[in-house]
């Protein structure tokens, strides 16, 4: 269920206001933040953050497309490389 | 044979049923576009007058999304949410689940036929 229109847009306060500061300066530099949960809104555009997975910060430049979904959306909390293939040899020594 | 937006040509149906032939039109539209356009449901398809049929079609054309337009919209939701790299995304390209759905079983529409893993657990017993 969508969240209710009421409330707006759930925005990180604190993560706001360092943009807004950042806008007013006309200065871009990453900002290191663990605020997954913060909505993507139309200030962010052109930023870099530094979005924690959980174990490190990934990098994520904000593009227009991007507003409206969150942060954490952009940085996986998960590795998975893919199944091994497995060659013919390792299959057999595998099933003995 | 009526001819309703572009190229769909359901014919003996009741129309309303007729209608959901079309890419975008389901039962509850068919419905909707029906009692707006003023015509009987159960009117079979090629029973209908010109007038009935130029009525469905300018309501069809005026307030839906349908066929070719519909599908380049939604693969073009697609591809946005493919290009933002994001984690809907990611499951897209991956051909799984993109909702949250469990995938240790089920999840075969997405992820297609079994493939079976030699050495796994259970193969043997299934020779």
């Amino acid at each position: 269920m969508p969240r209710s229109l009421k409330k707006g847009p759930f925005v990180v306060e604190r993560l706001f206001r360092k943009v807004e500061k950042l806008n007013q300066m006309n200065r871009k530099e990453p900002i290191k933040t663990w605020a997954r949960a913060c909505t993507i809104v139309p200030e962010f555009v052109g930023h870099t953050f530094l979005v924690h997975n959980g174990k490190a910060f990934n990098n994520v430049f904000v593009t227009e497309d991007m507003v409206g979904h969150k942060l954490g959306e952009f940085s996986p909390t998960r590795t998975f490389r893919g199944h091994t293939t497995g060659t013919k040899a390792q299959r057999s020594v595998g099933s003995v | 044979m009526p001819r309703i937006s572009g190229i769909d040509v359901p014919d003996n149906k009741p129309i309303r049923v007729a209608l959901r032939y079309i890419y975008g039109i389901g039962p509850a539209n068919a419905e909707v576009i029906l009692k707006e356009a003023n015509v009987d449901g159960t009117i079979r398809a090629n029973k209908l007058t010109e007038d009935q049929i130029a009525a469905i079609v300018a309501l069809i054309d005026a307030n839906y999304v349908v066929e070719g337009a519909l599908r380049r919209a939604i693969s073009q939701n697609i591809s946005r949410l493919r290009d933002i790299r994001c984690y809907r995304g990611d499951r897209h390209r991956r051909g799984l689940p993109v909702r949250g759905q469990r995938t240790r079983t089920n999840a075969r529409t997405r992820k297609g036929k079994r493939k079976t893993v030699a050495g796994k657990k259970g193969v043997k017993a299934l020779k």
